[in-house]
Formats: structure tokens, C-alpha cells, sequence
């Protein structure tokens, strides 16, 4: 009888490990940081997770950017991992409706998240609930060839009227003043949010990407005509609906333009391709309306914490763990990117320094990007609109129509 | 219970044994035709609540540039699509010949085909690319202005179905090269002594012959045509600003990009697909039942 017991019991102790192990242990973890410096900024977080908390085993399934656009609707109704990147804003929305997010406020009221990462809460709360934790975020502006604009006696242009006289100038050089590569689209985006965010501001471009404005509106038509503007006088690089944004980089390496509307990110190509800190600047995209405050363009990342997870409790751990001042210090350095706790340090990166200083002092507002700031659809349509203005302007009035009627259907 | 069964055994045999494969057609073809035909009238993200809205998808649909542009370029891919057909013929004519190595060149000349679709629009983008593509090279050294082919909406269709072609005419010439092996000798002899030679030879007396063949080149072509999807989604994505989408990739978009997820509209354009597709499928069904029926 007692030997029975003892086996029973020893049974028992052995499921019960065997469970811990299995749900309290395991911490399942996907992300689309398939790119050389994310995938190594994510295998260091993991590591160093693990480290601190050795009761914890992670896995860590990566996918690639395009395919987890679409798992992500699958995993996170069917097979949910315990935890997900994803984006700030209007991009989360869905799942957010959906429930398919667990709210996270408890995570940032015990670690103190709402002094530390205070910038980002606005993107990150939806109906008065926070859904994710930010660990990195990164500017966009303008890169430029300094010593292009060195050779040609061109300063850094801080007004609109400095920077078409800048474009003149390289044009007479025979340089084209800007390369963009619009065949995915959405480099065009970056352009208009910035034309926007200079023509009308930061309330007047969130209100339109929320659909409260008219895409016919007078205001819209001023932003376009700026655009015109640069158009007409032939700042693009010819072609560049046939490029992807990597294939643009190579006139700039190449010298043949001069300039790049972009974010953060690409910097490093630009450096493996040859350019050298002396020869690559960046500049805060110039003043339009000097009445307008200066807003920022500036997309954070994101880890959520599914509502199918299965270890809600070590993921919880592990948002923690992501959010503090040290980690993301570490993490941005190896993304090459700025992080959003107040308490991390920068790395001495100069174009990290310029976006670090850029954004801390903006007072317009941050603007997360036009495909995360409007619905999936409007942002479909309306960076369509703006690839097929970039090379038929004359289109404009046809364009704008269209945008108005699928702001008509979306926002219903 | 046994007597129904011996009774009707005869008739009843044939469905136990169809059954595995009726099941099969029924869960997944079937069936998902009409969830399709029913999700085509719901406003439906594929995560939420889907909402019932009647016919105003294809109301919607009636109204929308972007289906029509598509609906355009499905018709321009079959119509020169079968710019495959005879371009194959006429590869399978040249090389049917014994010459020493013709195999070789044969391989040559099937090897489009062989490789990924995915491939073939990699390489026909380079070759188009406008600053180091050998197209604009090529123009360049005889005075012309250089063409951005895939950016400009105008050509950028017809340069996909281009690359498009190269497969397929290769597809359809193994498919003549083997129907020529097939002509009888003896019929060629008799024309020949009848005085046949060059065209009328091909067109009365080869031809003819070469029906099966023609007609297999026909539905693959016609089929190729319908799924062009992987050129399309390599070579442009659907751009410039939409003009090169067709009907599959439309409805692709609308339902599975990263923009999309409109399950309601995408199923209604699938349903617009099919209803187009099905005109061709039930002539290939009828042509089918006469043969079988006149044999």
C-alpha cells in the first residue's frame, strides 16, 4: 500500500513537472526580424532573457517580412505564440477589434512604463487600453550626399525656397536632386506625409489619414501642388515606378542624385555600398509653411502579448524585461535604431545622434507613416494615387476623386 | 437489405466505387464554389464579424476602375497569349530535323520551361530594367530613347505577356514535337507524290494531323493565361498604379495582401472569374461529350 502511494506520488510530482515545463517554461516567440542586424538585435534579447530568467526557455519562430503579414491573421487566431511584433497605430487596430491583442496595462503600470517609454503610450493605447510594449523606433528625413552638395556650394537647406534653389543647383550639375524607387509603393507615402506634415501639419494630416477630411479639400490640393512643384521641375529620378527602394540607392552610391526622402534604415546599405560618413548626411526635411510646427515622421515597432497565448505570465516577463532602459539601449545599438525608453542612451551613430536630437525636440507631433497612420485600404489606394501622380501629374483632379470616393466606402 | 442489394448492385457499384473521388471533389472544389458565392455578399475582414451586405460588392464592382483595368488585361492575356501556339509550331517544324546534336538544341529550346515562372519574371525585369537592361542597350545603340517597359503603363502589360511567352511557346512546341512524331509518313509520301509541298503541305496534310496537339496546346494555353500570376506579382505587383493587374491578382489583392483583407469584394471578383472561365469550361465540357459521344 505505502510503496503504491509512493509511486502515485511520484507520478504526480513528475506530470506536474512535466506541465511546468511544458506551459510555465516555455515562452513562444515570432517575429519577422529576418534582416541581418534585427535578427541579430533579437537573438541577443533572447539570450539575454533567457540568462536572467533560466526557468524560462524560449522559442523563436522567424518568419520573413512579406509572409508574416499573412500568418500573423492565422497564428494569432489558431496557433497563438506568446508573443508578436507588430506595429503602433492604425496597423494594430484590427487585431486590437478583433481581441485578438491582450491589453498590457498592467505591464506598463508595474514597471513604470508609462514615465519611461511616455512617448509612444499615445500610439500604443486604443480605447483607453495600452496593447503592446514599443522597443524601437527610427526617423526619417533627408540623406544626402555631402560631398555632392560640398562640391556644388550647396548648404543644407532649411527652407522650401533653399531647397529648390539646392535642386537647380545639382540639376545644373548635371545631378538628379532626388532618387526614389516607387514599384512597392510606398516610398511615395514617405514623400507625401512629409509634403503634408510641412504644408498642413501634423492635426491636419492625422484628421485626413482618419478619413475626417476630404481628399478633394483645398488643403490636400496645396500639398499636391507642392509636390508639383518638384515634379515639374524635375527633381525625381526618371523611372523610379520600375525600382524597389534598394534598387534606388544605386544612383546615389553611383553620385548621379544627390538626395533621398527615407528612414533611418537606410543607412546601412548605403554604407556597405561604399559611402563613408563623410560623404552621407542627413537633414531634417525642410520648412514649407513656417507657420506650421515641424512634426516628425518616425514608425515605432512593437511586441504584443496575443489573447490565445498560452504563458501569459512569462510574457509578461518578457515585455517587461524589453521595455527597460538597458535593453533597449542594447537592442537599438545592435538595430541600428533609437529606443524609446527615456532612460536608454543613444548610440554614437551620427545619423542615430541627428534623429535622437531631431525628435526630442519636435513639437509638432510624431506621425507614425502613411500605410500605419490610415486604414490598410485607404493606404493602399492612396499611395497608388501618389506613385501614378509622380508620373502623370497632370492626373491630379482624376486621382484625387478616386481617393475621395474609396475614403467614401472605407470609412463608413 | 441483401435482395435491394442484389437487385441493384449493378447500379449501385459504379457510386461506391466514384465515392472516395466525389467526396473529395465535393469538399474541395464544390463546396467551396458556393462559401465562395455566399462570402461575395458579406463585408468581411476574415477576423471579425462578417456582415451581410447583399449585392453591394458587385454594385461596388460595377463602379470600380481597377476591376475593369483587370477584366481588360485578362482579355489581352488570352488574346495574345496564344501567340504561343503558332510561334511553338513553328520552333517544333525547325527543329524536327536530324542533325547531328538536335537533342541538344531541343533541351535548349524546352529549358524556359523547366524553370520557375518566378525566375523567368527575375530575369525578363532585368532585361527590361531601364538604366542596365540589354532592351534599352540595345536601343540605345541604334538612337532610341530609352523605354522604363515595366514603369509605364502602357507597355508594361505587354511585357509581362512577352515573358510570359517564352515558356509557353516552349510548353507548346514539345507538345508539336511530339504530335510530329506521331504524322504518318505514308500520307506525307502520298502528298508528295501529289505534287504537296510548303504551305499547302503543312496546312492540309500535316495540320490535320496535328489536331490533338493543337488542341491540348489550346487548353494549356488558355489555362496559362487564366493563372498568369506569379509573372505579374514579380515583375510589377500589380503596378504601375494598378494597370497591370489582372482579374486573379485583383482579387488576390482585395482579399490576401498586406493592404487587402476585403474577403466580401475579393470573393465577388472570384465569382466574376469563374462565371468568365466557366463559359470556357462548359464549350471544353461540350466539345469533350461529342467526341466521346461520336467514337
Amino acid at each position: 500500500m505505502f510503496h503504491r502511494t509512493k509511486t502515485l506520488v511520484a507520478a504526480l510530482a513528475a506530470s506536474t513537472m512535466l506541465s511546468s515545463a511544458l506551459f510555465a517554461g516555455e515562452l513562444v516567440i515570432n517575429t519577422d526580424t529576418s534582416d541581418p542586424a534585427p535578427k541579430a538585435a533579437f537573438e541577443a534579447l533572447i539570450a539575454g532573457f533567457e540568462a536572467e530568467n533560466p526557468d524560462v526557455s524560449v522559442t523563436w519562430n522567424l518568419f520573413d517580412h512579406e509572409g508574416y503579414k499573412t500568418s500573423i491573421r492565422n497564428f494569432l487566431t489558431a496557433d497563438a505564440p506568446d508573443v508578436a511584433n507588430w506595429y503602433a497605430g492604425n496597423r494594430m487596430l484590427p487585431y486590437v477589434n478583433a481581441g485578438l491583442f491582450e491589453p498590457v496595462d498592467d505591464v506598463w503600470d508595474d514597471n513604470g512604463l508609462r514615465d519611461s517609454l511616455a512617448s509612444a503610450e499615445g500610439s500604443m493605447t486604443i480605447d483607453g487600453q495600452i496593447w503592446g510594449v514599443p522597443y524601437t523606433y527610427y526617423q526619417w528625413g533627408v540623406y544626402y550626399r555631402k560631398d555632392i552638395f560640398e562640391a556644388n556650394g550647396i548648404a543644407v537647406p532649411a527652407n522650401w525656397d533653399d531647397f529648390l534653389a539646392a535642386g537647380e543647383t545639382l540639376k545644373a550639375a548635371g545631378v538628379t536632386p532626388i532618387t526614389i524607387g516607387t514599384k512597392f509603393l510606398w516610398t511615395a507615402g514617405g514623400v507625401f506625409d512629409y509634403l503634408n506634415l510641412r504644408t498642413n501639419g501634423y492635426e491636419f494630416h492625422m484628421a485626413l489619414t482618419k478619413g475626417e477630411i476630404a481628399w478633394t479639400d483645398d488643403r490636400v490640393r496645396a500639398t499636391m501642388e507642392n509636390w508639383k512643384t518638384l515634379i515639374d521641375a524635375g527633381f525625381w529620378i526618371e523611372n523610379h515606378a520600375a525600382y524597389s527602394w534598394q534598387e534606388a540607392l544605386a544612383p546615389m552610391v553611383q553620385g548621379d542624385a544627390a538626395m533621398y526622402v527615407m528612414g533611418n534604415f537606410a543607412v546601412a546599405p548605403l554604407r556597405e555600398a561604399g559611402l563613408t560618413d563623410d560623404q552621407l548626411g542627413f537633414f531634417q526635411f525642410p520648412v514649407i509653411n513656417p507657420d506650421v510646427p515641424l512634426a516628425e515622421e518616425a514608425p515605432t515597432d512593437t511586441l504584443h502579448i496575443p489573447s490565445n497565448a498560452k504563458n501569459k505570465e512569462d510574457a509578461r516577463r518578457f515585455l517587461a524585461y524589453v521595455a527597460r532602459a538597458d535593453v533597449q539601449t542594447q537592442i537599438n545599438e545592435t538595430l541600428g535604431q533609437l529606443p524609446i525608453n527615456s532612460g536608454s542612451s543613444v548610440g554614437d551613430d551620427k545619423f542615430l545622434q541627428a534623429g535622437y536630437e531631431m525628435l526630442s525636440t519636435t513639437d509638432g507631433g510624431i506621425a507614425q507613416f502613411f500605410d500605419r497612420d490610415a486604414p490598410a485600404e485607404m493606404a493602399k489606394a492612396g499611395m497608388e494615387g501618389f506613385q501614378e501622380f509622380m508620373v502623370n501629374p497632370d492626373r491630379l483632379d482624376t486621382i484625387l476623386e478616386r481617393l475621395e470616393k474609396a475614403r467614401g466606402r472605407i470609412y463608413q | 437489405m441483401s435482395t435491394y442489394w442484389k437487385k441493384n448492385q449493378q447500379k449501385l457499384a459504379p457510386w461506391l466505387f466514384l465515392a472516395p473521388g466525389i467526396f473529395m471533389f465535393a469538399v474541395y472544389v464544390i463546396i467551396p464554389i458556393f462559401q465562395s458565392v455566399n462570402i461575395s455578399f458579406y463585408a468581411w475582414d476574415g477576423l471579425g464579424e462578417a456582415k451581410y451586405v447583399g449585392m453591394r460588392n458587385y454594385v461596388e464592382m460595377i463602379d470600380d476602375e481597377a476591376f475593369f483595368t483587370s477584366l481588360k488585361n485578362n482579355v489581352i492575356w488570352l488574346l495574345l497569349y496564344m501567340l504561343a501556339i503558332p510561334a511553338g509550331l513553328f520552333v517544333a517544324l525547325f527543329l524536327n530535323q536530324t542533325v547531328r546534336g538536335i537533342r541538344i538544341y531541343k533541351s535548349l529550346f524546352f529549358f524556359p520551361f523547366v524553370i520557375s515562372q518566378v525566375v523567368v519574371g527575375l530575369v525578363f525585369t532585368w532585361f527590361y530594367d531601364p538604366s542596365f537592361g540589354i532592351l534599352n542597350i540595345l536601343l540605345m545603340s541604334i538612337g532610341f530613347e530609352p523605354i522604363a517597359v515595366l514603369a509605364d503603363e502602357d507597355f508594361a502589360t505587354y511585357g509581362i505577356i512577352a515573358a510570359g511567352l517564352w515558356p509557353q511557346t516552349a510548353y507548346c512546341m514539345i507538345l508539336y514535337l511530339t504530335g510530329l512524331n506521331a504524322v504518318d509518313p505514308e500520307q506525307i509520301e502520298a502528298a508528295r507524290l501529289d505534287n504537296a509541298k510548303g504551305f499547302k503541305m503543312l496546312w492540309y496534310v500535316i495540320l490535320p494531323q496535328l489536331k490533338p496537339a493543337t488542341f491540348i496546346a489550346l487548353v494549356v494555353t488558355i489555362i496559362g493565361a487564366l493563372r498568369s500570376f506569379d509573372l505579374i506579382s514579380i515583375m510589377t505587383a500589380g503596378g504601375p498604379w494598378g494597370s497591370t493587374r489582372v482579374l486573379a491578382f485583383y482579387m488576390y489583392e482585395q482579399a490576401f495582401s498586406e493592404y487587402g483583407f476585403r474577403m466580401g469584394y475579393g470573393a465577388a471578383i472570384a465569382v466574376v472569374l469563374f462565371a468568365i472561365m466557366m463559359v470556357y469550361i462548359a464549350g471544353f465540357l461540350y466539345k469533350m461529350y461529342r467526341d466521346e459521344k461520336g467514337s
